[in-house]
């Protein structure tokens, strides 16, 4: 889920431990711990497998299993802030691909991948539920529709610092 | 005090509406005049949004599009008193887009105050639930199968039937699953539910709970609905203060109870048993069936799974009569379907009817036409793992059968509107892109499958030995169609076929040159 990555904390085992124990109550509570952990550091460190592990019964290969399968968790941190550009046909029919394609090349990014100076994040996401709106965007917990060129670098910008 | 309605739904959001309604507010304020704001769910009515309602004495009065910069010039036109302005569209409930609609499932979707328990009960909310109680199981699942609703998922399979397998199981313990994962691009019925009229979906579940002897519910939302998530969850808190949920639903002794939890971004884990696993804290895989959910399902236990907009129409079902429902429609498609009207058109919005309407009457009467006004080439139905419709099909009516019959899926209602400048080789390869990124892994012609044929769209849109790998191409969708687990493998040939049959042009070398 989006998030303001300014917001995270940095990665502290203890705070890991208290967030895990926080959800052992829950039926079926590995979903549930894995966003909680990267709402908190704004990503899945490799150091909390083990301990999920532990607290779940379950091997780290089982933890990793889950946690790279999700495209939602990263595995480190990402930039300041997170620009998801949506990729689903509805958006592709309102020139989405044109869009993202400049923009990324604008800023010398591949999809997934962070500016130099750790700004910004570009990551893709398949529709979110804005279609009749395309083409769509977030941008750390603003979403964007009917989005253009300019509109993109406005909000891309206003957020930069 | 003048009440005014400002949505809070996600699109809404998109185009500007928390900005519209700190303007109203401010400028409220600057001119000594006392209004209340009512954040509201979406009309259906995307075109307009950011739409502003002001009740009067007529009834509730709209404005729309609205910015921010349009706030000012709005109070000078007496937008207190309903005044005439350029952006006016008159009393809301007669604007031709919804005057067309019979809306059952979103009749109250952008009217009330989404958490309000007296908006939501002065609107005939929690009758359901109550007659659910009244009647007792049985009769509550006789309604349901005597409605005729189907699924409203994608699969379209009888609910009344799903629930009464349930509760036919034996158990110590049965769920009730709520799939909101909406994963389809072109669809939004579910969210739009879910921020604009939560309560709905509470009693729906909570009927279901009543009807199979389930206690425990669960509601399982893609982690790209982060709006919804939060309305969900302070409606639940709502009702449950309020006794609609938890030990002793409506003073009837009964217990229900829900969560809601939030999926991780993978397409598949709208798959209903991908979807359980992942609720267990599995990966999502696709589990083999049988045992079907309804008998295994959560944790083992008998499960009834049902998409948002099947609960949604369960509480008018109930407080209506399944007989009543099921008046609408066509065929074996009873009641209405919330087709969402996407993509690149004029009109988009949700727009809910009885089946039958023509995909040609969607697209181009109600839709009108597309954004960017050119011609209409192709309309995408169904998601991802639809096909392409091209307008000599727009006499299709939206039914299950008939669109079947075309080698279409109605799905989860999208409808997706592309203009004459798309390729339609650049669709089909999507198509398969899409399968590779999301498949789950568990079967090689899904997994495998969906890769070598984006390889063999890309040699086809290069010109090298297009008709044989034309050829390979077809001969790999069957594989996929036949082979495969479910039916993202299973269906993500059709939006490459229909583009390679209805498309052809855009796969002739010619083509492949001209666009290089
Ligand atoms: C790949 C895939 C994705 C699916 N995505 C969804 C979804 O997002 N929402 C949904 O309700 N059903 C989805 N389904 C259908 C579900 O498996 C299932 O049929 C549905 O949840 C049953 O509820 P219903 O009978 O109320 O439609 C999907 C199926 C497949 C194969
Ligand atoms: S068809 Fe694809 S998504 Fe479905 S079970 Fe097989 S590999 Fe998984
Ligand atoms: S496809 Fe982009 S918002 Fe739905
Ligand atoms: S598991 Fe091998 S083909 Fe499905």
């Amino acid at each position: 889920m989006g998030g303001t990555m300014s917001g995270a904390s940095n990665w502290n085992a203890e705070r890991a431990a208290q967030i895990i124990n926080e959800h052992l109550g829950l039926e079926g509570p590995m979903l549930p711990i894995l966003h909680a952990l990267q709402d908190e550091f704004g990503y899945v460190s490799a150091d909390a497998v083990p301990m999920i592990a532990k607290a779940l019964n379950l091997s780290r290969a089982e933890v990793h299993g889950v946690t790279s399968f999700y495209h939602d968790f990263r595995h480190e941190p990402a930039g300041r802030h997170v620009l998801k550009l949506c990729r689903g046909e509805s958006c592709q029919s309102m020139g989405s691909e044109e869009l993202a394609r400049k923009f990324l090349a604008g800023r010398g990014l591949e999809w997934g991948g962070t500016t130099a100076d750790g700004d910004l994040t570009v990551e893709a996401i398949y529709c979110l539920g804005l279609c009749a709106c395309s083409p769509a965007a977030m941008l750390d917990d603003e979403l964007i529709g009917r989005l253009d060129a300019e509109t993109l670098a406005e909000a891309v910008d206003t957020v930069s610092i | 005090m003048t009440r005014l309605f400002i949505p809070k739904d996600a699109a809404a959001l998109a185009l500007g509406a928390e900005k519209v309604a700190a303007k109203v507010l401010a400028e409220a304020q600057a001119r000594g005049v006392d209004v209340e704001i009512v954040r509201t769910g979406s009309r259906g009515m995307l075109f307009l949004e950011p739409l502003i309602e002001v009740e009067t004495a007529e009834g509730r009065v709209g404005y729309g599009p609205v910015k921010a910069s349009d706030v000012s010039s709005l109070f000078d036109a007496g937008l207190l008193n309903g005044g005439a302005h350029a952006l006016g569209i008159g009393r809301v409930e007669d604007h031709p887009y919804l005057k067309r609609q019979t809306r059952l499932t979103f009749a109250r979707c952008g009217i009330v105050d989404p958490v309000s328990l007296a908006d939501y009960a002065a609107l005939d909310g929690w009758k359901g639930l109550a007659r659910a109680i009244e009647i007792g199981p049985a009769a509550t699942i006789a309604e349901v199968t005597a409605s005729g609703l189907r699924g409203r998922g994608g699969a379209g399979f009888p609910t009344g039937i799903k629930w009464k397998t349930v509760s036919e199981a034996p158990a110590d313990r049965r769920y009730i699953v709520c799939n909101a994962d909406e994963g389809d691009s072109g669809t939004f019925a579910d969210r739009m539910i879910i921020e604009g009229d939560p309560f709905a979906l509470i009693e729906g579940m909570a009927i279901a709970g009543v009807a199979v002897g389930a206690t425990r519910g669960y509601v399982y939302c893609r982690s790209e609905y982060p709006h919804a998530i939060k309305t969900f969850n302070e409606a639940i808190a709502v009702a449950r203060a309020a006794g609609y949920l938890g030990p002793n639903i409506l003073g009837s002794g009964l217990a229900f109870d829900l969560e809601m939890r939030t999926g991780a971004g993978a397409y598949v884990c709208g798959e209903e048993t991908a979807l359980l696993d992942s609720l267990e804290g599995k990966r999502g895989i696709v589990r083999a069936k049988p045992p079907l959910p309804a008998h295994k399902g959560l944790f083992g236990r008998p499960t009834v799974i049902n998409n948002v907009l099947s609960l949604v129409a369960v509480p008018h079902i109930l407080a209506k009569g399944g007989e009543f429902y099921a008046s609408f429609g066509m065929g074996r498609s009873r009641g209405t379907m919330p087709i969402q009207i996407a993509g690149n058109v004029r009109f988009g919005g949700l727009f809910e009817t009885a089946f039958g309407l023509s995909l040609g009457e969607i697209v181009e009467d109600i839709g009108g036409g597309t954004r960017s006004g050119r011609p209409i080439r192709a309309v995408q139905c169904g998601g991802p793992l639809g096909a392409y419709l091209p307008v000599s099909q727009f006499d299709t009516p939206f039914d299950y059968e008939a669109f079947s019959k075309k080698d279409a899926l109605i799905g989860h209602g999208g409808v997706v509107v592309f203009d004459d400048t798309v390729d339609m080789a650049q669709m089909a390869r999507f198509a398969m892109e899409f399968c590779a990124i999301e498949s789950c892994g568990k079967c090689t012609p899904c997994r495998i499958g969906s890769t070598r044929g984006v390889e063999t769209v890309d040699r086809i849109r290069a010109g090298v030995k297009v008709e044989e790998n034309i050829a390979l191409l077809e001969d790999l969708c069957n594989t996929m169609k036949f082979g495969s687990l479910c039916a993202l493998g299973g269906f993500a040939p059709y939006p490459v076929t229909s583009a390679l049959r209805h498309f052809p042009e855009d796969f002739a070398p010619r083509h492949a040159i001209a666009a290089e």
